[in-house]
């Protein structure tokens, strides 16, 4: 079953020059100047920004010096995935935000670059710099092989704890291998820090649904302890009628495409609509716009102000030459012979603000109109993916699905444990990696270990400060 | 409009900007194209039996990526036959009889040798002499350059057999690379000098690649010491200009570290009546006079100077001895909060390098906010402890975020000296001079 219409094919290396790095990576000489602007702040608020407080100023000094076996230490010892943190991060609403350049009034130093660039020495030159801790006899099983799981499992494994990973999909990494758009991150990038994770130990296996593929009575039996960070689901569906046309898809459903498949191979309509007005969204809109459709149409119930994407996700859509319908409300997908032909939808006008402070949308009446589109696309947030774990006495969900845990990551099941997506309903990876590693020391706790591990390792500065 | 014609020693030169002795003053059509682009003189580059250099023969540090703050060479006088050298200087005054070209010269230490140096480098026209006695690599070996500079005798000596035979003016260039230049610029003058010209370069060590172990620069995988020079020396070239200027009554060309208009000011303010310029032009070329004359004509406007005479040595006597200087005077910082950044370098600066008077950042802050609500680290001044010792506005990033601000101690300006001489009359108490203070 085809689309009605797709968008016309581009030449291979027009789709490489659109996916090409937004941040590329930076030459030595573009690093030593970058970092050389730093000021090496003291208790600096770039790091307390940061969810896994990397020591941004010790390793931007380090790139400096030319030390950059240490400056890549400083960073994946705070966070396995610096590399594709440096890459993914909204830096703009975390480290980069709180750098005292926009006090300056001076751009604010390129932390997510020097970041990823310290990283790259390391994984290019393949340096090996960690090892699996003497083993202490203790198992844990991991659920999902997405960035909480990683994280917890890399601290782990250092520790002396033999861990295995075990993911339903066909290969690791979780979003950050399927989810993040192409023009940030590539699945072999991701893959990169994957390997770091076995290097120490960490077992891994793909294709294997826990619950489904192997039980969690098994899992019990062989590990001491289980870290889920199973992330979230599919796509919500928009409950309209005509969404089982052909042509309507998630969101994951058609970036996962752009993570796994040649560019030219992945399936979009000459005029596309995206329904939401998130990050996710933005990368749908984008991707679509890079695949070569024509006419994207980003439609959302409020207005600009209320639009919950970060700002500068919003420029890169409107460089990208989408059309944004704001306070446009969908109603109906139109389609022919089974297939989408376009969008019915309402005008709607903002009434009392929620509790949010967001105002709510109300229809207009009489203000239908119709989009001609060939492929809609939903962006109105992931559902969770947490049903399974029902079925493990003790383990409360909350009406979102988001798993219930205590400071210590803990879930009402003492042996279980819980980070990420799946617990925080959605953030970002730094956040995972922060809370998977939080996870890690917990669990640690739990299981005994004779090293208070509960505090996060901070030099002995920071600590004065707080 | 600022007239910056200077006269030295008689001379007139059309701005105080010269070439110093050294490539960029290599040859006739260097020096032409540096004349067409502004200069007002040029020191030739030092003239003598020619040598031949190595390679490499320049080093260069560079700081946080901006380039050649400080610079190096173990390169020797002109490679290039005396006769040719002189040629081309005949050439150049004929085509430019109103700049001055000053041949540099450097022959062993020999009164005949020297006397006949003199009369070859004056009849191709030179307007005056200058005698490296300041080279402090290769040439010192040979007994010459910082051989005879670092011995006041031997400069005094050398120096009168040139005047013997000299009918231009007479330039000693001294070396830094002396205990007390003072005394070597009075035996120059005892030796009958016109003037002096300093620094040269001092004597240095440039780095070691770390892999190899080989010296900067290299010479297959080996180096020498070598003769530093470039925005770094300025610093110490003011202090020896200054001396040398309290010292002795003859002329002065101010060389070390000039690359701006600022920086030649500061020379001339500390007495120098021409300035020497060679690295910054090794490094960005003729045209950066431009912005010399420029600039210093327009300081000059702003401060009301018609000429380098009206400001020539003006911050000679604010440079005291330390025991003349004002110890009932103080000073403390003071923090711009609108303007604070937070990067609470002061704190770290004062905390762990100087006196311990800065409060850092406290955890429910003053509040302030950057453009992305993030929190803005304000530090403190803990005003009762302040020192005054100026290191916190000195790291300070922001312009003017830190000041130092005057407080009054009601106490009559009083040195250490003046109580030296206090004490010694049976006036005073021993220290400490005010209570309290530590
Ligand atoms: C489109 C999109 C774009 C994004 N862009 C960014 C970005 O630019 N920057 C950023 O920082 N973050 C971004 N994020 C968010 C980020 O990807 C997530 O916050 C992060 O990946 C969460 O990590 P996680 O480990 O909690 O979950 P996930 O990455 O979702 O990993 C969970 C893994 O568990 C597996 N799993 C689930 N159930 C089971 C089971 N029963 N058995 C075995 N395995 C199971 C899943 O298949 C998956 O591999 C984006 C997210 C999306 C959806
Ligand atoms: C490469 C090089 C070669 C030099 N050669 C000479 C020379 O032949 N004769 C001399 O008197 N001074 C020589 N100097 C010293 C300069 O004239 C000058 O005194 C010194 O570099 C300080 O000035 P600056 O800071 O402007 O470079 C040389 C300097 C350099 C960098
Ligand atoms: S806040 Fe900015 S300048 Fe300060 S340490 Fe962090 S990156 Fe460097
Ligand atoms: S991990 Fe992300 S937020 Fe933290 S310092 Fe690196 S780029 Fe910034
Ligand atoms: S050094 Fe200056 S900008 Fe930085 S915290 Fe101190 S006062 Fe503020």
């Amino acid at each position: 079953m085809p689309l009605r219409e797709t968008a016309p094919k581009l030449p291979p290396e027009q789709y490489e020059r659109n996916f090409a790095d937004i941040a590329p990576r930076m030459t030595r000489g573009q690093a030593v100047v970058e970092a050389a602007r730093c000021l090496y702040c003291f208790d600096a608020p770039c790091t307390l920004a940061c969810p896994t407080r990397i020591d941004v100023p010790a390793f931007i000094k380090k790139i400096l010096t030319g030390n950059l076996r240490g400056s890549a230490r400083v960073i994946l010892e705070a966070n396995i995935l610096g590399e594709s943190c440096g890459r993914v991060c909204p830096t703009e609403a975390l480290c980069e935000g709180a750098c005292v350049m926009h006090e300056k009034g001076e751009q604010a130093i390129e932390i997510g670059r020097l970041q990823r660039y310290a990283v790259d020495y390391v994984l290019d030159n393949n340096i090996h710099l960690f090892h699996a801790g003497a083993s202490n006899g203790k198992r844990v099983a991991c659920i999902g092989s997405g960035p909480a799981s990683l994280a917890c499992a890399a601290e782990l494994a250092k520790w002396g704890y033999a861990v295995a990973i075990f993911d339903r999909n066909e290969i690791p990494g979780g979003l950050n291998t399927y989810g993040i758009a192409a023009y940030k991150t590539r699945a072999a990038d991701s893959l990169r820090e994957v390997e770091l994770v076995r290097q120490l130990g960490v077992e891994i296996r793909q294709k294997t649904e826990v619950g489904r593929g192997i039980s969690f009575a098994e899992i019990e039996k062989q590990f001491d302890a289980i870290f889920i960070g199973v992330g979230l689901g599919e796509t919500w569906t928009l409950g309209l009628p005509g969404e089982d046309l052909y042509g309507v898809y998630g969101a994951m459903e058609f970036i996962e495409q752009t993570k796994v498949k040649a560019f030219q191979d992945v399936e979009v309509g000459r005029r596309v609509a995206c329904i939401g007005a998130g990050n996710t969204a933005i990368d749908v809109v984008t991707a679509a716009r890079r695949l070569g459709a024509e006419m994207v149409y980003l439609i959302y119930r409020r207005s600009e102000q209320e639009m919950p994407a970060f700002k500068y996700e919003y420029e890169l859509a409107k460089n990208d030459g989408v059309v944004f319908l704001w306070q446009t409300q969908p109603v109906r997908v139109l389609g022919r012979e089974a297939a989408v032909t376009g969008l019915e939808c309402v005008r709607t006008k903002l009434g009392a603000p929620d509790a949010r402070g967001r105002r709510s949308p109300v229809p207009v009446p009489d203000s239908e109109f119709t989009v001609e589109v060939d492929m809609v696309v939903s962006a109105v947030g992931q559902g969770p993916v947490t049903d399974f774990l029902r079925v493990v006495q003790g383990i409360e969900l909350r009406k979102d699905g988001t798993v219930v845990i205590n400071d210590r990551h803990q879930t009402g099941n003492p042996k279980y444990f819980a980070a990420g997506d799946c617990a925080n309903g959605g953030k970002e990876v730094v956040d995972a990696v922060a809370e998977g590693m939080a996870a890690a020391r917990g669990l640690d706790a739990w299981l005994g270990s004779p090293r208070d591990r509960l505090k996060p390792q901070m030099n002995t500065d920071k600590q004065r400060q707080i | 409009m600022a007239d910056l014609r200077v006269k030295f020693c008689g001379l007139e030169s059309p701005n105080p900007f010269w070439l110093a002795s050294g490539p960029p003053a290599n040859t006739a059509g260097q020096v032409m194209r540096a004349f067409d682009a502004g200069w007002g003189g040029a020191v030739w580059k030092t003239i003598g039996e020619p040598i031949v250099n190595t390679t490499s023969r320049y080093g260069a540090i560079d700081l946080n990526g901006v380039k050649v703050m400080g610079f190096n060479n173990i390169e020797l006088i002109s490679d290039r036959p005396v006769e040719d050298n002189l040629r081309e200087i005949y050439e150049v005054k004929k085509r430019y009889p109103k700049h001055l070209v000053v041949a540099s010269l450097m022959v062993e230490s020999k009164r005949e040798s020297w006397h006949e140096m003199v009369r070859r480098a004056e009849d191709a026209g030179s307007d005056a002499l200058e005698l490296n006695f300041g080279c402090p690599h290769g040439m010192s070996e040979r007994g010459m350059g910082s051989a005879v500079g670092q011995v006041p005798e031997y400069t005094e000596m050398i120096t009168a057999w040139v005047k013997e035979a000299a009918r231009t003016p007479v330039i000693v260039k001294l070396t830094p690379n002396v205990t007390d230049i003072a005394r070597i610029a009075a035996a120059a003058e005892k030796g009958g000098a016109d003037a002096v010209s300093l620094i040269n370069t001092i004597n240095s060590l440039m780095g070691l690649d770390l892999d190899t172990f080989a010296p900067r620069p290299v010479v297959r995988g080996k180096s020498s010491h070598g003769g530093y020079c470039g925005p770094a020396v300025k610093p110490i070239a003011l202090h020896l200009v200054s001396s040398v200027a309290k010292k002795v009554r003859i002329p002065i060309s101010g060389i070390g570290g000039v690359g701006y208009w600022n920086d030649a000011a500061e020379h001339i303010a500390l007495g120098a009546a021409t300035v020497q310029v060679c690295t910054a032009v090794m490094h960005y070329g003729f045209r950066i006079v431009e912005d010399m004359v420029d600039g210093l004509s327009q300081y000059m406007d702003d401060h009301g100077f018609r000429s380098i005479e009206d400001f020539r040595g003006r911050a000679l006597p604010n440079v005291l001895d330390w025991g003349d200087l004002d110890l009932n005077y103080k000073i403390i910082a003071e923090i711009n909060s609108d303007l604070c950044i937070g990067c609470q370098l002061c704190y770290v600066a004062c905390e762990d390098g100087a006196h311990q008077c800065i409060a850092p950042h406290s955890a429910a802050g003053n509040g302030k906010r950057n453009v992305n609500g993030k929190g803005v680290h304000v530090p403190r001044i803990i005003e009762e402890e302040c020192v005054g010792c100026n290191l916190c506005a000195l790291v300070c990033p922001v312009e003017n975020c830190i000041t130092m601000k005057e407080v009054e101690t009601g106490l009559p300006p009083m040195s250490w000296n003046d109580r030296m001489r206090q004490l010694a009359a049976g006036h005073g108490r021993a220290l400490p001079p005010t209570p309290g203070e530590h």
